[in-house]
């Protein structure tokens, strides 16, 4: 589950980059990029290892935290006042809002691509401009995104610890980057949403 | 002080169990809690009533036994203590304080206060020892083992298994336990024999018990009386990749 969530922390910058460039007025460069991820050969490949990875990361999130329910049936009267990280509490509902946001995301992309969608797969920047007119559809985009950067916060040091990783002087670090990671990722995508909805 | 204390009780293991509340009106702050307790059931005997039944043998902090859950804590609210050294003078005049036993899956409430915790020990008996010959004393000393291996590995084995971590992990994950039991023996020489063997068989006995899985959120090792680290949960997952 760790390996595959690193995996897909490294898929979304890239995803970033891509999607930055519906900021231009010419449509031509990220209908040029959506055209090339979609086409070349090794991207293919890589995109099988994405869905791979996503579904691993899903399927095994919700199989652990089944057991982990199972784990403990009766509660706390007094309540659970431990502390820890706040958002590592709420992990599996935060990962269930990526999910869902997900399953949009697929309807109005990727299933366009794969022809199970009505939809030009050619021109995705007038797809997405469209979208972004929508105000739900901003709104669902933002919360989910807030949610993606907490969920992304404590994902990204509880990889490492879960593959053994833990350093004196590093394990600081990688919180300190994953702090970074979880802030500038989902405002690089907001800022994409709000400059295209409130200001074109 | 007066207070109010909210226990748990519980007849048996199969018997329906609810908080019952009783008024304390003298409890001393020089008190410690488990004295606290001990007035409370003084005072049921008196009264022809059931004590209250709690685990407690040395009160001196290193048996492990005394594992309760106080307002939303394991052992209460103060870190790096167990019941027994927690002392009444932590608490307020007309506090309320609820008494909860361990909830987890594995460690099934025997009665009252008293869960069974021989999941613990199932897991310690699969693989927690050294079976091979290390030799008598002067032959260990001729072992050298760095001061930072050394000192890491007593940090481990100081370990109580009183099953605070279980307690206070939202998923009832016993990894802080079996991280420390693993790391006592994989930072000296003499557990390094075993290493493979004694992971695989400790990993596979906790995941028979049903205990949960651990997703890092490091209430095990804020609850720890014994100051337990997360490090050690980093370490028993290196000695387990290493192992496959």
């Amino acid at each position: 589950m760790a390996l595959a969530g690193l995996f897909l922390l490294m898929f979304l910058p890239v995803h970033l980059i891509i999607n930055l460039m519906l900021l231009k007025s010419d449509p031509v460069p990220f209908n040029r990029a959506a055209h090339f991820m979609a086409t070349f050969p090794v991207v293919k490949i890589v995109e099988i290892a994405l869905i791979a990875a996503i579904l691993i990361h899903i399927s095994w999130g919700i199989f652990l935290q089944i057991q982990n329910w199972l784990a403990r049936p009766v509660g706390y009267a007094g309540g659970n006042k431990s502390e820890t990280s706040f958002f590592s509490r709420f992990m599996i509902w935060t990962g269930a809002s990526v999910l869902t946001f997900l399953v949009l995301h697929f309807f109005n992309f990727y299933f366009i691509k794969l022809g199970l969608v009505p939809g030009d797969p050619e021109n995705f920047y007038s797809v997405a401009h469209n979208l972004f007119k929508i105000s739900a559809y901003n709104y669902i985009y933002l919360i989910c995104f807030v949610l993606l950067g907490l969920h992304l916060f404590h994902a990204f040091s509880s990889a490492f610890q879960t593959l053994g990783l833990n350093h004196r002087i590093w394990t600081p670090v990688v919180k300190v980057f994953a702090l970074i990671y979880s802030i500038l990722i989902p405002a690089g995508f907001a800022y994409i949403s709000l400059t295209l909805w409130l200001f074109r | 002080m007066k207070l109010t204390l909210k226990i748990w009780r519980q007849k048996n293991a199969k018997a329906k169990g609810d908080f019952v509340t009783y008024q304390m009106d003298d409890v001393s702050p020089e008190m410690a809690f488990l004295e606290m307790l001990d007035a409370l059931n003084k005072r049921l005997v008196e009264e022809d009533k059931e004590p209250v039944a709690f685990d407690h043998d040395c009160r001196e902090g290193i048996c492990g036994s005394c594992g309760m859950y106080i307002n939303g804590h394991p052992h209460g609210p103060l870190p790096g203590l167990t019941t027994c050294h927690l002392s009444m003078r932590h608490f307020r005049d007309g506090d309320v304080i609820w008494i909860e036993p361990w909830r987890a899956k594995p460690f099934p409430v025997i009665r009252d206060l008293i869960v069974d915790r021989s999941a613990f020990d199932k897991i310690q008996v699969a693989g927690g020892f050294v079976s091979v010959n290390t030799g008598s004393a002067p032959e260990a000393n001729s072992n050298l083992i760095r001061k930072h291996d050394s000192d890491a590995a007593f940090d481990s084995a100081i370990c109580i298994g009183c099953g605070a971590c279980v307690a206070a992990c939202k998923n009832a994950s016993a990894m802080l336990f079996v991280s420390a039991k693993i790391s006592q023996f994989a930072l000296l020489p003499q557990g390094r024999v075993e290493a493979v063997d004694r992971v695989r068989a400790m990993v596979a006995k906790m995941d028979e018990a049903g205990f949960g899985n651990c997703s890092n959120t490091g209430a095990c090792e804020a609850e720890c009386p014994k100051h337990i680290k997360l490090a050690n949960i980093a370490r028993l997952n290196r000695e387990y990749f290493k192992a496959y």
